[in-house]
């Protein structure tokens, strides 16, 4: 069952922290003894996204596996602002990898942690392989889905922000439609990312039928912790894809990350949910449900939206390609969330 | 050089890169006024001592609300909780039931016989408090905290002032106001009983080296109604007043009670009568209702209770048959003016409830003082014109309510204080408040209020019970736990877990957090986030 806030008056599992809640029931980033896995000094811009999901997830990651961790690193922005030679903001056993091999890396530290075990040496070290959407979805994807296939042990992490950041704002198949990108212009008849093209990984994750695939956003902290310590509990292949806002590439205000990831799960842009071998198991409920034009509006790479004459047919195509999320994943909200 | 091929330089941290250099704008924790404290006319720190009662450490709480409001089951009873009516979750669902924890903070602490802390030091100065209502004893209770000695001067055989003689026992139940005013004499208060000040200068010269004055606004205001030998007209001070005697000598009100004006006293009055057992009791007052000072709930409650209202209406003469009422209208300035059109009202008994006056006679030949509109001239420190005496709660403003008073009596010792030591009294600086759009409310739990338990009609027509009960400890502490904790920061961890640069740093339980400036690059993300509103970004100086 995935994390659903409880009653717990004055803020609940809202925030997070919450002095009313017994120690063992708040979350691991409340914690001052957290790992602080991707350290002060990176260079990651003003309000990054994927550096506060890096560190969300990693942390919980470290907690649930006894501090025994080794992450293996695809090339991007993730890699870029926190390792630049010879400094790095990484307080674990970290491995950069190329763009496109992450998975296999891992794989292969996998196995030589199993090799290492069948011998008497070494303890129970976990794996967890992370990149962001462009070495995950389109340039690693090929190693990931043999990850997957094979079931090996390891946690897969997708840090999403819809496209190459780290290289100028280009096109991934993470974008979402109609959005600007230095490759996909406000031009021409369809202006902005095309409409059915691009593809949703945690969909193809499922369909591998390994034994967790989740998604998570930056806005839902006890969510994102609760999802990352569960798959740290399975053996096997496991995907944890997280909706980490870029203020760069997203045209956002550097303060308003967060924000921006609530809007996506409250208007249904982005599904938060769970599944097990194929099968989803819960979702996050929406708790204020907003049309899409409150998510799209702030975001410059939307502008072209809301000139003078607005995109309406546009918006609408989004705003149904939202209600499909929140019906086939079961998203509306509840009564008392 | 052993280090391995193609290596040149030894691994280093990050934290050599220090990101805030980046930085144009910087976050800085604040603390807003919250709009409840602002509202409170005793300067309660009600979301201080909320944050204590959140936690369940209730004798914390009352402790911290004590400070600055010695009555606080009083007050949970008859203040009219202004509070509340600025309260931002007012916004959200439903306004903080503040009143009813501070009700049950106080009874808490007489169950469980909560002392004052004694002063630290003793100044050796002697200060003579006049009258024991909520102005007198909070000035009392103050000096006596700030180390004076306090002697008060009581002319009734009994303390607590208008709280005991205005309000009716099911409003205020007598043995928890008993049990606060003992408190206050506990401090080493002296309290002189019968002792009525009839000439200031005289009491004077036994030794005080300042004076608080709160003897309140005891005298009936009068209207001219011609009036037969048989028809009975009271007013409405004796008639609460009488309440308080022995039980032989309540006063004889008949079948038929009229109670003339639209105050508090009035409805005051009119629920008391009905609970001696008057078959009729009616108010008449010459505007509508929505004109009558008197607050909404009080009135809602006396019609519940078979209270009957006769809008627009001035009595014009009492007879024989009955009261001659005349029927007003309201004009276009919102006016009432007579109309011409009289009926007659039976009526055993009229009480008056038009107002009170000062009984400023004890000031005579004070020099210096001044009086202005029926009251004390007080400046902004509460002195009068006379240096050395101070003034306030009901004969000292025109907006006379328990609470107003209690706020008048603080001030006071606060200046009467500093006046002793010979400086100048400087408040202190006032925050800038914390506004809704100051907040997140995203971050807060939906939670609808908890409402008291009211007293059955039939009891409430019969007797003296109070009407409205209290809360539990499980739902004081649901009530507690609404607060949104506006403009102060309550631990929510939010700042230290959303920074993407961990650049907050967290200082442990009670201790708040503190900003990296080395690593903060100054994205706003902690004050956007903050639920309450306690950070604020400003602009770097470049």
């Amino acid at each position: 069952m995935s994390l659903q806030p409880v009653k717990f008056y004055q803020t609940g599992t809202f925030t997070v922290g919450n002095r009313l809640l017994a120690p063992e029931e708040r979350s691991v980033q409340a914690n001052m003894q957290r790992t602080n896995s991707l350290n002060s000094g990176h260079r990651a811009c003003q309000g990054c996204g994927e550096a506060l999901g890096a560190r969300y997830a990693i942390d919980a990651a470290m907690n649930a596996s006894n501090r025994q961790l080794i992450a293996a690193n695809a090339t991007g922005c993730l890699e870029v602002f926190s390792t630049p030679y010879p400094e790095t903001s990484w307080q674990i056993p970290w491995i950069h990898s190329l763009f496109g091999n992450t998975a296999a890396v891992a794989t292969g530290i996998a196995a030589a942690i199993k090799i290492k075990k069948q011998k008497g040496q070494g303890g129970d070290v976990r794996v967890v392989a992370q990149g962001g959407d462009g070495g995950t979805t389109d340039i690693g994807f090929g190693c990931l889905s043999g990850m997957f296939e094979r079931n090996d042990d390891v946690l897969y992490i997708c840090y999403d922000n819809g496209g190459y950041m780290n290289t100028g704002v280009q096109r991934s198949s993470a974008t979402p439609p109609a959005a600007r990108t230095a490759t996909t212009m406000p031009l021409g008849p369809e202006p902005g990312n095309q409409f059915g093209q691009g593809k949703f990984l945690p969909a193809i994750a499922m369909a591998h039928e390994i034994p967790y695939v989740a998604t998570a956003t930056v806005a839902d902290l006890r969510d994102l912790e609760y999802k990352v310590t569960h798959a740290m509990s399975i053996r096997g292949a496991r995907y944890i894809h997280i909706l980490v806002p870029c203020p760069l590439g997203w045209g956002t205000a550097s303060h308003d990350t967060i924000r921006m990831a609530r809007l996506a799960k409250e208007t249904g842009i982005f599904p938060v949910f769970e599944a097990e071998y194929g099968v989803v198991k819960s979702a996050l409920a929406i708790r204020r449900p907003l049309p899409v034009e409150e998510y799209l509006r702030p975001q410059k790479r939307y502008a072209h939206l809301f000139g003078k004459s607005p995109a309406v047919e546009t918006i609408a195509r989004i705003q149904a390609l939202a209600d499909k999320n929140i019906r086939k994943y079961g998203l509306q909200a509840r009564k008392g969330a | 050089m052993d280090k391995p091929f193609a290596i040149t330089l030894n691994p280093g941290s990050s934290l050599a890169n220090h990101t805030g250099s980046w930085r144009t704008s910087r976050p800085v924790y604040i603390d807003r006024l919250p709009p409840c404290n602002n509202a409170c006319p005793a300067g309660e720190n009600i979301q201080g001592w909320l944050f204590h009662a959140e936690s369940g450490n209730y004798e914390k709480a009352w402790r911290s609300l004590v400070v600055n409001n010695p009555l606080p089951a009083t007050m949970g009873r008859v203040c009219y909780h202004p509070c509340e009516g600025a309260c931002n979750r007012g916004l959200m669902d439903a306004t903080v039931g503040i009143n009813s924890v501070e009700r049950f903070l106080g009874d808490e602490a007489i169950k469980h016989g909560w002392k004052f802390d004694a002063p630290a030091t003793k100044s050796g100065k002697r200060v003579l408090v006049v009258g024991s209502g909520p102005a007198g004893l909070a000035a009392a209770y103050h000096l006596a905290c700030l180390g004076h000695h306090v002697v008060i001067r009581e002319a009734a055989a009994i303390a607590g002032g208008m709280m005991r003689f205005g309000i009716p026992k099911y409003r205020l139940p007598r043995d928890v106001l008993e049990a606060e005013i003992a408190r206050i004499v506990d401090l080493g208060v002296e309290l002189h009983l019968n002792s009525r000040v009839d000439k200031l200068p005289e009491a004077l010269k036994e030794g005080f080296d300042a004076v608080f004055l709160g003897v309140g606004a005891h005298i009936a205001k009068r209207a001219y109604i011609p009036a037969g030998d048989a028809s009975k007209i009271m007013d409405a001070v004796s008639v609460l007043h009488d309440m308080e005697g022995e039980p032989d000598a309540m006063p004889l009100l008949g079948r038929r009670v009229v109670v003339y004006g639209g105050g508090n006293t009035a409805i005051d009055v009119a629920r008391t009568a009905k609970r001696l057992g008057a078959e009729e009791s009616i108010i008449v007052y010459r505007r509508t209702r929505e004109k009558m000072p008197a607050h909404d709930f009080e009135v809602e409650e006396a019609l519940q209770e078979g209270v009957m209202m006769k809008w627009l209406s001035t009595i014009k003469e009492s007879g024989e048959d009955g009261l001659m009422v005349e029927k007003m209208a309201l004009d276009e300035n919102g006016f009432p003016q007579p109309t011409g059109e009289y009926e007659t009202i039976a009526a055993d008994s009229l009480v008056l409830a038009l107002g009170q006056d000062v009984d400023l006679s004890l000031l005579e030949n004070v020099p210096g003082l001044a009086i202005e509109g029926g009251n004390v001239k007080v400046d902004s420190t509460m002195m009068t014109g006379h240096p050395g005496i101070f003034a306030g709660g009901d004969m000292a403003g025109n907006d006379r309510t328990v609470t107003v008073a209690i706020g008048h009596g603080k001030k006071a010792a606060r200046a009467i204080d500093a006046w002793l030591k010979g400086v100048a009294f400087v408040p202190p600086p006032k925050a800038e408040i914390a506004t809704f759009e100051r907040l997140n409310t995203w971050y807060y739990s939906d939670a609808p209020k908890t409402l008291r338990p009211v007293l059955d009609i039939i009891r409430r027509q019969s007797t003296f019970e109070e009407v409205l009960g209290g809360l539990d400890e499980n739902n004081a502490l649901f009530e507690a736990r609404r607060c949104l904790s506006c403009g102060n920061c309550f631990e929510c961890d939010n700042c230290y877990g959303v920074c993407p640069d961990n650049a907050v740093i967290k200082l442990g339980p009670g201790k708040r957090f503190e900003f990296n400036y080395d690593y903060c690059k100054g994205c706003g993300m902690c004050a956007t986030e903050c639920p309450c509103g306690a950070i604020k970004i400003v602009a770097e100086e470049i």
